[in-house]
């Protein structure tokens, strides 16, 4: 049966750590870092990559377009 | 599977809209004007306007829209964007001219204009930012502050003995003859984000349709101005802003109508 | 041929608007203006150029309608009267402060406040010193007949477009209302897009094309370090206006030993007042400024060398008449500078000119000037 894999890139100096994407995520991928970028937000990242589908939801609410989502069928 | 074998252009399923410039935004964390932006720039884009379209920018927070999106830009003074609107628009029938105001700009300050161009249908799409507080000068009392919110010049809660109640100014407009479009919309979930570019989408092709004035407000949150983190905003628009403000469709019609369920 | 009409000045000004291609007027109802926006009206001029006359919901918007249109390269007026144009300053500021060229008239009445609705001449101050906020200047034009308001109409907007910064047509109730006849001008065609797209299309919002930059039509800048930079080329511009835009009239000034100055309605009454102490034996002379701003400086201090009194005449408590004094004081000169004039919506008589040139003169009259230079 075939399987949706997703990621997301995260432009981690535009990132503003707001976690709008953490909480609309529906499958638990994402976290906010406990390191800081160069102004000084949490940025976040992919705790739990395997996890991704691809959705685009975290992309779909971020309000500073810094997420870009991959997605393809693996067998 | 590796992510390198991901993360190649063929998969590509989600990024920002080559209309939106490449500066960082100067909002607030989880500000909703951002998603309000991308969208309004995914559709210019997908539309194919951008030699159509005037924007034209507000005073407040978005006073900068102007920076983010690659189409023309007008900087309208506080509260006359929507006459700006219709001195470019009349003279250019042709052009797609939108206005994107706040509380503060629409529902105060310019209420005039906002009620008079809605009244006379001007072809223009108005975009209408209510988080209920200004939020460029400090989180001071707006318009739509909900009774007993606290702003910083309701310090102890909006008495609405001493400054009047919150104005639901929507309702007003969609009672207008010359709008044809009149719709409430949130941007806090993924669903209510889709929801709300169908919305704006609608309210284009209305525009371009010369049906008469568009008007799509969205219920927002300012963290900032409310002291709360982005996700808590959320979650308290949703529990005190939706129940006052209550999303969805208020008209949906062309200009002239007056039998438009309202 | 010469089209030729017996005119009202507020008639003519609509009618000059459609023939030198104007494409939008935005205007609101105030005596003793009106007939502009009723005279667009009657005309329909959208029927014929093609140019749009819209009736907005107060001067705030009308202002705002022009800032709007004029940021897409259009040659777009406003017209109003006294409290109307006090609406309208914040507007005004805005569209100097954003570099914008239009063309606004004002059809002054007496103030302040609502005032009369009678003819005045008290807004010298808000139209040539400022009115809105900000260091910014108006291009102004005061007509003194129907058909200077006819031939100001065009070249208000030459100006504005040629700076790219705000035209006033200074005038009164008296001129609005008056009939004279008239030389009217020919049709000019109203710009197409393409034309449009080619003088303006370096700042005008015409749509972002592919081949340019976007063009944001602002009067805001966060960095005070720009905002200067901004400040300084407005204050050149001005300069180059100041160097080339200066227009009056002299007449009977060549062997005057006393020069009445004045503009618009007041200077007519004058001319009749050099006709009457003329007749008396007193050399008098007229000095008419044709652009209050740029004000004719220059012309005035080559007359402070060798007259013996300024008396500015106006339909206010005395304003230009500070310019004057500033002139003579640049010249060297210690000659009197003084003032006569009616308020509230009087017009003075020109013998009423000419008494106040004797009493105010009088020791000039009796005595003659000393000059230290």
């Amino acid at each position: 049966m075939a399987k949706v894999r997703g990621a997301v890139v995260v432009d981690n100096e535009e990132c503003k750590g707001c976690g709008l994407c953490v909480e609309a995520c529906p499958h638990d991928v994402l976290r906010l870092n406990r390191e800081v970028n160069s102004r000084g937000y949490h940025y976040s990242y992919m705790e739990n990559p395997g996890n991704c589908i691809g959705c685009s939801n975290c992309g779909v609410v971020c309000p500073d377009t810094c997420i870009t989502i991959y997605r393809m069928k693996v067998e | 599977m590796e992510l390198k074998d991901l993360i190649k252009p063929e998969n590509l399923v989600y990024s920002k809209s080559a209309l939106l410039e490449d500066v960082p935004m100067h909002y607030c964390p989880g500000c909703s004007h951002g998603v309000v932006h991308k969208v309004l720039a995914e559709l210019i884009e997908e539309m194919g306007l951008q030699e159509k379209t005037v924007g034209v920018a507000p005073v407040g927070c978005s006073v900068f829209a102007y920076n983010y999106i690659d189409i023309d830009w007008q900087e309208a003074a506080h509260g006359r964007a929507p006459a700006v609107a219709t001195g470019i628009v009349r003279v250019n029938p042709d052009k797609f001219v939108f206005t994107y105001q706040g509380d503060g700009d629409l529902a105060s300050i310019g209420t005039a204009e906002i009620m008079h161009a809605c009244n006379r249908g001007e072809n223009i799409l108005v975009i209408f930012i209510n988080n209920g507080i200004y939020g460029m000068t400090g989180g001071q009392m707006a318009p739509t502050t909900l009774e007993g919110m606290v702003t910083s010049t309701t310090p102890f809660g909006r008495n609405v003995d001493l400054n009047g109640y919150p104005l639901k100014i929507t309702e007003l407009i969609a009672q207008l003859p010359g709008t044809s479009y009149v719709t409430r919309q949130s941007v806090e979930t993924p669903g209510a984000v889709r929801k709300c570019k169908k919305a704006i989408k609608k309210a284009i092709d209305n525009v371009l349709a010369k049906k008469g004035t568009s008007f799509v407000e969205v219920v927002s949150t300012c963290n900032s101005g409310w002291k709360m983190t982005p996700v808590d905003a959320n979650h308290w628009m949703q529990e005190n802003m939706f129940p006052f403000y209550p999303l969805g469709d208020m008209k949906d019609s062309v200009k002239g109508d007056n039998n438009a369920k309202n | 041929m010469a089209e030729y009409k017996l005119m009202k000045g507020n008639e003519v000004l609509a009618e000059a608007a459609i023939r030198c291609g104007c494409d939008g007027y935005f205007g609101y109802p105030i005596t003793p203006q009106s007939e502009v926006m009723e005279t667009l009206m009657a005309r329909q001029p959208w029927t014929e150029t093609g140019m749009v006359v819209l009736q907005a919901e107060s001067e705030v918007a009308a202002i705002n309608m022009v800032y709007g249109a004029a940021g897409s390269g259009k040659k777009v007026m406003t017209s109003s009267s006294s409290p109307g144009i006090s609406l309208m300053s914040e507007g005004i500021s805005y569209i100097a402060g954003a570099e914008l060229p239009c063309l606004i008239v004002n059809v002054q009445r007496g103030g302040p406040g609502l005032g009369t609705i009678q003819p005045s001449q008290a807004d010298y101050f808000q139209t040539v010193k400022g009115g809105g906020h900000g260091d910014y200047r108006l291009i102004v034009l005061a007509p003194s007949s129907v058909q200077e308001m006819n031939d100001f109409v065009g070249l208000g907007f030459e100006l504005a477009f040629k700076y790219r910064n705000p035209a006033m047509i200074l005038t009164d109730g008296a001129l609005g209302q008056m009939m004279e006849k008239v030389k009217l001008s020919d049709y000019q065609p109203r710009w197409t897009k393409e034309e449009i797209e080619e003088k303006w299309g370096s700042w005008a919002t015409t749509g972002k094309t592919a081949t340019r930059k976007k063009n944001i039509v602002t009067s805001l800048e966060m960095d005070p370090g720009r905002m200067e930079q901004n400040n300084i080329r407005f204050q050149k511009k001005f300069s180059e206006i100041e160097e080339n835009e200066v227009r009056y009239e002299a007449i009977q000034c060549d062997d005057a030993e006393y020069i009445l100055v004045a503009f618009g309605t007041s200077s007519r009454v004058c001319q009749k007042s050099v006709e009457l102490a003329r007749a008396k034996g007193l050399k008098v002379g007229l000095l008419r400024p044709i652009t209050l701003y740029p004000f004719p400086k220059k012309a005035i201090k080559e007359l402070a060398r060798k007259v013996k009194g300024f008396l500015s005449v106006e339909m206010s408590a005395g304003q230009m008449v500070e310019d004057i004094k500033l002139a003579v004081y640049e010249a060297g000169s210690t000659v009197r500078v003084n003032h006569f004039g009616r308020m509230g919506g009087i017009i003075p008589t020109p013998e009423e000119v000419v008494e106040a040139l004797e009493e105010k003169f009088s020791w000039e009259l009796s005595y003659g000037v000393k000059r230290s230079y």
